[in-house]
């Protein structure tokens, strides 16, 4: 053997023993810090807890439904993952449509597959279309994180921030609303009822009263995925249900809906990035200012909950989860539960800057995704918001900046 | 059961050779000094033959270990077992050949029928073959052997467009005509075809290997309309050779019982390949493919309608010589850039790209002591882009492994 080939040959067998642990380390590539991601578990889980958390993550984000596992045959998208990307906001492609609810009596379009739009459908099915006359809005997928800690509040505390009749004159009233929960639900110490209707918190016109409706919801009209809960394929223009889809029901198991209401319920919290730079802080003074932080609520604490590690807990959604009047630009005419047509909840702002990670690279804002910055999402603020938009407008070109930076920074 | 019995049956197989005589094998020479291309593939294999018998027998194994790390999280090292082929050919007549692979993949997870086809020469440019055939649609489907390849994991495009291993029950035609320094080739086969898994998929994608899960696939088509695959080759000795292949046909169920459910719709894959070798040293070899779905438009586009894909080797041997002992041993530096999309396309609401893609660079050393036997190491480095186009998933490891023909 020639000094050449002993050399190459150890070579190779350098490249073998080093490549494993340090080497390794070095050119894989590596974690995101925690505050550039939405994903992962709340701390304090039980080890039985985490197993949960996990079956609801693959559930959430890797169980896709196809034809023969029961998608559709009318539907909106064939996952969660595919409408919340890494647990984020959506994109135009899955925005979804609801219709045929233009007051607070309710939806008249229901025999005519109100409220949600399935425009699609797998071959051989037409999808639905909006029939003649009906009201309707489109929807944009919100993120998903941190939703376990607003589950937990007690509805004395969101109720403790509605001014209805606005009785400190700050033009900011504030309300929540009613809805009628779904058989399935089973009221917890901290919810009240009223009339036998509960206070909404999750969704853009705040109709679902806690994570299990809205999953129930979204496995139903999202994807047409029939569950013990909801055992009918959603309603389509003009067919009588049941119709034929040839998948036996239940199509998803009810241990999976309660493993991803479980991941929802203790999805962490968005950690703020550079909470402490300069013009971050400013920023937020100015936000303060401006009276956003009058339906932005910044900070909450729990009292209870079902996750012994949700219990006591404060955390900074900027939300008051309550309904405002949002002016006539955000009217689109369609509603849902007691709420007005021009009547929006407050999206919580947290994981904001993250938001152009899961929509494809840009922004797209407010409850239909038609901002495509924040800057444009505030200008678009009107009716209670209308003098903290005026202010916004008012400000210097720096402070905009800062303003804007601090909500990125969320 | 079915695995058991036939985990069994592979260890008396191997029992009954450890035991034989060797000298009832003998290597089987290559009379054939005629160009070799694409389409001699299955028949380019080392054989040994089995006394005076006219089988000859032959495979090859690959193994190796994996560790990957996607965005910091890794599932740590582990150890596969890639695949298990076996080989059984013979010529029944003089110009009557029989040839079939069976391939055990990732253990006895995946059993299949590679190829199991006969050839009757009526004339050297018409060869009649029958039987599971090879599909020849872009070169690496008909030339996939382990052993011939200095990269662990095979191309992302030939395994995830054109779903190589792909091979159907049916029929065709063949020929091949060398002269001086050209040779050309054909093929046309009518087969068996795809199904409506390509769309109807856990994949959340236009999925076209998805049809390789069809259980009926080898006894019957899924909706009576074969499909055709037709591959062009030519190779000039020093200029390398050059393949064009297109392989179509309807994968719905566009009729049950008569009634009509559904237009017919199509699926149409075209492929280029190249190989040659620069000064006699530098082995380039490509291959790209292009695929065009007929998905219906009331479905969802994260089922795309278009796919494109191809991969590029380059092998460059460092040395070529006697190493340790072993003569005509090669150590060969190797690298690969490849790349997938299978959505190509612009969304509906927005105009945008739809995104759902894969590039990967593959760098890595190989060393052969024998032709016929390679160890090699890969480090591998791929970008996954959602269909949204959100930051890539990135994933990097490595990977060494082997693989000899026996
Ligand atoms: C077609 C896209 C789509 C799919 C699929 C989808 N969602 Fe949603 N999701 C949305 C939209 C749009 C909203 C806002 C709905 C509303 O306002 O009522 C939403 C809202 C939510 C919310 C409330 C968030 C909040 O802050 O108000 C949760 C929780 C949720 N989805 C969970 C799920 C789960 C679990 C699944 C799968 C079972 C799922 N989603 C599937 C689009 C989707
Ligand atoms: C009267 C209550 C109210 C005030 C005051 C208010 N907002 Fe909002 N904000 C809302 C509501 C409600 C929406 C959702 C509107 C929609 O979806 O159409 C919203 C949406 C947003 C969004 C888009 C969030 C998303 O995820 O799409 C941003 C950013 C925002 N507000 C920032 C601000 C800033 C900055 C201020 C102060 C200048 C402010 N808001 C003041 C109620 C308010």
């Amino acid at each position: 053997m020639t000094k050449k080939t002993l050399l190459l040959l150890t070579a190779f067998l350098f490249f073998l023993a080093v490549s494993c642990k340090q080497l390794t380390e070095k050119i894989t590539p590596q974690a995101p810090n925690d505050d550039q991601t939405l994903d992962g578990p709340i701390d304090g889980l039980s080890a039985v807890e985490k197993r949960q958390f996990l079956a609801g993550d693959a559930a959430f984000n890797g169980e896709v439904f196809f034809s023969a596992t029961g998608l559709g045959p009318y539907f909106v998208a064939t996952s969660c993952g595919s409408c919340h990307a890494i647990d984020g906001k959506g994109h135009p492609f899955t925005t979804l449509t609801r219709f045929g609810q233009s007051d607070t009596l309710g939806n008249t379009f229901l025999a005519q597959g109100a409220p949600q739009l399935q425009n699609r459908a797998i071959p051989g099915f037409t999808p639905e279309h909006i029939p003649a006359g009906a009201a309707f809005s489109k929807f944009m997928p919100p993120a998903n994180s941190g939703l376990g800690f607003i589950e937990s509040l007690t509805d004395t505390q969101i109720l403790s921030n509605e001014d209805p009749l606005d009785a400190n004159a700050d033009g900011i009233s504030g309300r929540a609303n009613y809805v009628s929960a779904p058989d399935y639900f089973t009221a917890q110490s901290y919810h009240q009822s009223k009339n036998g209707k509960y206070v909404g918190r999750f969704g853009k016109k705040g109709a679902a009263v806690d994570l299990e409706h809205q999953t129930v919801n979204a496995y139903n009209q999202d994807m047409g995925i029939t569950s013990e809960y909801a055992l009918l394929e959603p309603a389509i223009n003009g067919l009588a249900f049941p119709y034929f889809d040839g998948v036996p029901d239940p199509e998803v198991s009810t241990n999976t809906v309660n493993n991803v209401v479980f991941y929802l319920r203790t999805l962490k919290a968005p950690v703020q990035r550079n909470p402490y730079d300069g013009d971050v802080l400013t920023g937020k003074q100015i936000f303060m200012d401006l009276k956003c932080s009058s339906c932005h609520t910044p900070t909450w604490t729990t009292q209870q909950s079902r996750v012994p590690a949700l219990v006591g807990k404060t955390f900074h959604p900027y939300t008051d989860l309550l309904l405002h009047d949002m002016g006539p630009g955000l009217d689109d005419g369609y509603t849902e539960g007691t709420a007005l047509t021009y009547e929006w909840r407050t999206p919580a702002l947290w994981g904001l800057g993250l938001s152009k990670k899961s929509q494809g690279g840009g922004y797209f804002l407010l409850h239909d995704g038609r901002a495509t910055s924040i800057q444009q999402a505030i200008e678009l603020h009107g009716g209670e918001a209308q003098t903290s938009k005026l202010q916004f407008s008012n400000l210097s070109g720096s402070d905009k900046d800062k303003l804007i930076k601090f909500l990125e920074s969320l | 059961m079915r695995n058991l019995f036939l985990l069994l049956f592979i260890c008396i197989q191997f029992a009954a050779v450890a035991q034989v005589d060797y000298s009832l094998f003998r290597r089987v020479q290559k009379k054939d000094s005629t160009i070799k291309m694409n389409v001699d593939a299955v028949y380019s294999r080392p054989f040994l033959q089995i006394g005076k018998t006219p089988v000859a027998l032959g495979g090859y194994v690959e193994a190796n270990s994996n560790y990957m790390v996607t965005n910091g999280k890794t599932e740590g090292m582990s150890f596969q077992m890639r695949r298990l082929t076996i080989f059984l050919s013979s010529s029944i007549g003089k110009r009557i050949k029989f040839l079939s692979e069976i391939e055990f993949e990732d253990g006895t997870k995946e059993i299949n029928i590679e190829f199991a086809a006969v050839d009757i020469e009526l004339h050297p440019l018409l060869n009649v073959r029958g039987g599971v055939i090879m599909n020849p649609i872009g070169s690496f489907n008909q030339n996939h052997d382990g052993p011939k390849w200095e990269f662990i994991d095979r191309p992302i495009s030939a395994t995830t467009i054109i779903p190589s291993t792909w091979s159907n029950v049916g029929f065709g035609l063949w020929g091949k005509y060398a002269k001086n320094k050209w040779a050309v080739a054909y093929e046309a086969y009518l087969s068996n075809g795809f199904d409506e898994r390509i769309i109807n998929n856990a994949e959340n994608r236009t999925w076209i290997p998805a049809s390789k899960l069809n259980p009926d696939r080898f006894e019957e088509s899924s909706n009576g309309v074969p499909l055709t695959t037709v591959k062009a080759a030519v190779r000039h000795r020093k200029i390398g050779e050059l393949g064009i292949s297109w392989m179509g046909g309807v994968y719905n169920k566009f009729e049950d019982d008569g009634i009509e459910l559904d237009k017919k719709r199509r699926i149409d894959l075209f492929a280029i390949d190249f190989n040659t070798r620069i000064k006699n040293k530098i082995y380039i070899n490509t291959e790209w493919v292009w695929a065009f779905v007929d998905v219906p438009e009331t479905f969802s586009q994260q089922y795309g309608n278009k796919q494109r894909g191809g991969f590029l080797d380059i092998v460059y041997p460092v040395l070529n010589r006697t190493i340790l002992g072993f003569e005509h041993a090669t150590f060969n530096v190797a690298a690969r850039l490849e790349y997938a999309d299978y959505n190509v396309g612009t969304f509906n609401e927005t105009g945008g790209n739809i995104r759902d893609d894969i590039y990967a660079i593959v760098p890595g050393i190989s060393f052969r002591p024998h032709p016929q036997t390679v160890l090699r190491a890969n480090y591998r480095y791929h970008w996954q882009t959602d269909l949204l186009g959100n930051p890539a998933a990135r994933t990097a490891g490595f990977q060494f492994g082997f693989s000899s023909y026996f």
